[in-house]
């Protein structure tokens, strides 16, 4: 199974449910997840069409991890239905959807400690591209991991570690991209650096959902936001909107 | 020197063979997350393969390798990953060790029907003909060059594999975060499966290398692999050079303690023991691996109530007595052991159902039980029973040392370290002197006799008088556990098995309350030993063997280990179900002992099995007083009728089998609600009455807002 390219011209960036064009390459129906007895999510309506930057914000523990793993295939909803690139992918493994096209970034350090740089460019060949393409993409982008290649990712600095974890998402050229809190634990100047590159690869038309708890970082890149408050979508619109929406949904944490 | 130069050679030689098989385990442990107790079994598998090609039907050798490496070893590991081990990787640890326990208990029954033992399968060493090689003052034959040779490809390939292919790296990559592999595109069944075909395979390699140098022999080639264990601990499960490391290590010392130990009577056991206490101090010596931070949700043990344990003690007496008074002597002599063996299964009960803490020696513990009242109670004094349980105790609170720093599988490995250590060294030493203060007499490398108990000038040396004696004890050790539940110590036990960590800040004494609950566990055990010792009349070292605890241990847990009910099935289906089997269906008797192998097996299909389905069902029977009455007053009656001549022995035991479970039925449809009940339950309705407008009406208004909402969604 792939995806179609599903890469909508620019010109067709920020228009959600306009009848024509290629199906949204994400689009949660009223789904609800639960762990165990424990329900999390409560009827979640989420779409991010071809094309665009969706950022989902909210408080600590509002669901936004559970969502991204629900729709990586990692978590199986109890109700409601996930589509990716219009096809229902209920029971698909995630393995499947990330071969397909689907790049999920998880939240702290996604990398394996106890693998070398190298080895983990040679992990994103499993989505069909050549080692040889991964490389050269990931070492233009990060010159910095060009000079680790042979080093543990273990022990890379924390934004080394986050820009390994970045480069899956550039260098595999997902069709969806899912990007989860990239600034935790970071210094501000390299969230700046890492959702700079996120721009840049939006402007080349890839579809990407980024979940963040602050909006501040986000919501220059974002071309539709939504905000999640206990497992339901509060509000949804465009990012310029939502800033008076931001401090009136309690966002719990304390601000940066 | 010569000597020197000659065991350093033979070391190495079992160096690798150890390395080859360790390298196996590390293998699957790492990348599937669960530890393979029958990894010796897989070996021991092969070997027995090996031999049955090539020398029983006189295969050429390298036609005999490939088949058992290329084909029959790789797809036995498929043939595991597939059937067995494909899931466990979300069981509870405790599981995932029953199920590996018992498919070594099944792989060495399966080998012993195919391969009756008794039988000598001599095999010869490849190039049996060719004379040593001369290595200055020593000699080396082929066999160990070309087992040093193979150990040295295995380390070498092993490495090709894991850094030089993709499948390799994914495999380190599984064991560094498993949900991430898969979102990189890794499928892990894949990589689980390779895994498992490649340890399989070192393990067979590593069997067929050791087997001519000892004995072709089921359990003890499964058991020679807890040697390979050690090994694998040197590198913490984790790392393939320190395994390797260990091997030396382990192989030397095996060397030259053959070559240097002083011959007397005490010491040749402890070579065979070397590698299991070597096991024992690297575990306490290496720094406690670091338990994964993930916080385990463990199931609620059940909390009885204090009626209804009496309720329960005095239908197992109940019980005790019919039988006593029905069955013939031969059976009772049969059945008996059910009660002592469920005690020794009731003492995980505390220890593992509650403390979280498991332990494979508890046979062990109930040996020493045993032989204290052996010697000390040869006159049927009670007093000895004390001394069973001091003694035992003494002991258990020792092996609590070591728990405190080990837990989980490590735990487990140290257990049944200390369990072999007992079966190789101790229990075969002849009688000796502690710093000439006592003497010290174990089994004096023979059988004991253990003479009945007698309590104030009643004896219990007759079959039925000990029966009742058995069912008492059971009954009164039940009592004891549920008193244990209900205290402080069992909530305090319960707190611990939930987060150690968190017990320590609140400031709970976790040295105390291990050493009391070791300590309580294993005099339960002992005292179970020394009863069934006393059953027996007769007993022998191998009677308390770690290969025979595994099955007692397996099936508690199948039953429920933390529950009382899960001891008394452990006890019943050893020496209730299987000898009644036996007696039944007289064509399979040598397929039975396949049969708790496979219990264990199928927890790991469906972890809260039929046992709990079994146990839910009979809840109603021990809940209501109202079903209970009846029941028992129908059993009594069946068993007056029996006692009158009126019954014979069969129409009386289908009887009182069937009478609960008809209770049980009986009970079931009492709960059920009936139609017209106005309050009836929703899940009834629709079912018993038909579905109708107000019911509708009523489940609106019952769902309310939240109802509204599932039409229109929110706002
Ligand atoms: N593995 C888990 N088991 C049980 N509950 C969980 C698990 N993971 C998350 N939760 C709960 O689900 C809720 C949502 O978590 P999450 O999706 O991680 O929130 P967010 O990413 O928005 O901070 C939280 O209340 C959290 O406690
Ligand atoms: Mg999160």
């Amino acid at each position: 199974m792939t995806f179609a390219p599903g890469r909508a011209p620019v010109a067709g960036r920020g228009a959600p449910g306009a009848p024509a064009g290629p199906p949204p390459l994400l689009e949660l129906r009223r789904v609800r997840a639960a762990y165990g007895a424990i329900q999390v999510l409560f009827g979640v309506d989420l779409t991010v069409p071809a094309g665009t930057v969706v950022a989902l914000l909210g408080p600590n523990g509002a669901g936004k991890t559970t969502t991204l793993r629900v729709a990586a295939g990692l978590l199986s909803p109890t109700a409601g239905e996930v589509r990716v690139a219009g096809r229902a992918v209920q029971g698909v493994h995630p393995e499947d959807l990330a071969r397909a096209g689907l790049c999920l970034i998880p939240e702290g350090r996604g990398v394996f400690p106890n693998l070398t740089v190298r080895e983990h460019l040679r992990m994103m060949t499993y989505t069909g591209r050549s080692l040889a393409d991964i490389e050269a993409v990931t070492y233009e982008r990060f010159p910095r991991l060009a000079d680790r290649r042979r080093q543990l990712a273990g022990t890379l600095s924390g934004g080394e570690q986050q820009m390994l974890a970045m480069a899956r998402g550039l260098a595999t050229d997902p069709a969806l991209l899912l990007l989860d809190e990239l600034s935790m634990g970071l210094a501000p100047i390299i969230v700046e650096e890492l959702y700079g590159i996120v721009a840049a690869i939006a402007r080349d038309g890839m579809a990407i959902l980024v979940v963040e708890q602050f909006a501040r970082t986000v919501l220059g890149v974002a071309d539709h936001a939504a905000i999640m408050v206990h497992g339901r979508i509060a509000h949804a619109g465009p990012p310029a909107g939502l800033a008076d929406e931001l401090s009136a949904a309690d966002l719990g944490g304390t601000s940066p | 020197m010569d000597k020197l130069l000659t065991f350093t050679v033979v070391g190495v030689a079992t160096a690798a063979i150890y390395a080859v098989i360790a390298s196996g385990l590390v293998l699957t442990y790492t990348t599937t997350g669960v530890f393979n107790f029958a990894h010796g079994a897989a070996g021991m598998l092969g070997a027995f393969c090996y031999w049955q090609l090539r020398f029983d039907w006189g295969w050429p050798t390298p036609v005999a390798l490939l088949v058992v490496l290329g084909i029959l070893g790789p797809a036995f590991g498929v043939l595991l990953e597939r059937v067995i081990m494909r899931g466990l990787a979300e069981a509870s640890e405790t599981v995932r060790l029953v199920v590996s326990i018992s498919l070594l208990i099944g792989l060495i029954g399966l080998a012993q029907i195919i391969w009756a033992p008794g039988i000598s399968r001599p095999m010869r060493t490849f190039f049996q003909a060719a004379a040593p090689v001369r290595l200055g003052p020593a000699s080396i034959t082929v066999h160990q060059i070309i087992t040093i040779a193979v150990a040295v490809a295995v380390a070498l390939g092993l490495r090709a594999v894991l850094y030089g292919l993709r499948l390799g790296v994914a495999m380190r990559a599984t064991v560094d975060d498993r949900s991430l592999a898969r979102l990189v595109g890794v499928r892990p069944e894949r990589v689980a499966m390779a895994a498992w075909a490649l340890g399989t395979c070192l393990a067979a390699l590593g069997g067929i290398l050791i087997a001519p140098g000892i004995s072709l022999d089921a359990a003890t080639l499964s058991l020679l692999i807890v040697n390979a264990y050690a090994a694998a601990i040197f590198g913490r499960l984790r790392s393939l050079p320190m395994t390797f490391v260990g091997a030396l290590v382990l192989g030397l010392t095996d060397a030259y303690l053959t070559g240097y130990l002083p011959q007397n009577q005490y010491l040749p056991g402890l070579r065979l023991a070397s590698p299991v206490i070597l096991l024992f101090l690297v575990l306490l010596a290496l720094p406690n691996p670091r338990l994964r931070g993930r916080l385990r949700i463990t199931p609620e043990v059940p909390r009885p109530t204090a009626a209804g344990a009496v309720t329960f003690a005095a239908l197992v007496v109940l019980s005790g007595v019919i039988a006593a008074t029905t069955m013939t002597e031969p059976d009772l002599l049969t059945y008996a052991r059910v009660f002592p063996v469920g005690i020794i299964a009731l003492s995980l009960v505390p220890l593992t159902g509650y403390a979280g803490q498991i332990s494979l020696c508890q046979l062990s513990f109930a040996g020493i039980g045993a032989v204290t009242v052996a010697h000390l109670g040869s006159d049927g004094n009670p007093a000895a029973l004390l001394w069973a349980a001091a003694i035992t105790a003494a002991v258990g609170a020792l092996i609590a040392l070591p728990a405190l720093r080990l837990s989980g599988i490590y735990l487990a490995l140290a257990t049944a370290a200390f369990a072999v250590a007992l079966d190789r060294w101790i229990f075969t030493l002849p009688r000796f002197s502690v710093f000439g203060l006592f003497d010290v007499a174990l089994f004096g490398q023979g059988t004991l006799s253990v003479a009945p108990l007698e309590v104030a000038g009643v004896g219990f040396g007759g079959a039925r008088a000990r029966m009742v004696l058995m069912a008492g004890a059971f009954a009164l050790a039940a009592l004891v556990v549920v008193a244990v539940r209900r205290s402080r110590f069992g909530r305090q036990l319960l707190a611990m098995k939930d987060s150690e960590a968190a017990c320590a800040t609140l400031g709970m004494n976790l040295l105390g309350t291990k050493v009391a609950v070791f300590a309580l566990s294993a005099a339960m055990a002992g005292v179970g030993g020394a009863l069934l010792g006393m059953e027996r009349g007769s007993i022998a070292p191998g009677t308390f063997e770690l290969v025979a605890g595994l099955p007692i241990f397996a099936l508690a847990v199948v039953g429920g280990v933390g529950t009382i009910g899960g001891a008394l099935f452990a006890g019943l289906s050893l020496h209730g179900l299987l000898p009644l089997l036996a007696a039944l269906l007289p064509g399979v008797t040598g397929y039975l002992v396949l049969l708790p192998g496979l219990a264990g097996i199928g927890l790991g299909r469906n972890p809260a099995g039929a046992v709990t389905d079994i146990r839910d069902g009979f809840a109603p029977l021990v809940r209501s007083p109202r079903v209970l009455g009846p029941t028992v007053a129908l059993v009594v009656g069946w068993w007056v009728l029996r006692l009158a001549g009126v019954l014979t022995n069969w129409p009386f035991a289908l009887l009182v089998l069937a009478t609960p479970v008809g209770a049980v039925v009986a009970a079931q449809l009492a709960e059920r609600p009936r139609a017209h009940d106005e309050a009836l339950a929703w899940e009834w309705r629709g079912l018993l009455r038909r579905w109708s407008e107000s019911d509708l009406e009523e489940l609106d208004r019952a769902l309310g807002p939240l109802g509204a909402g599932v039409g229109g969604g929110p706002a």
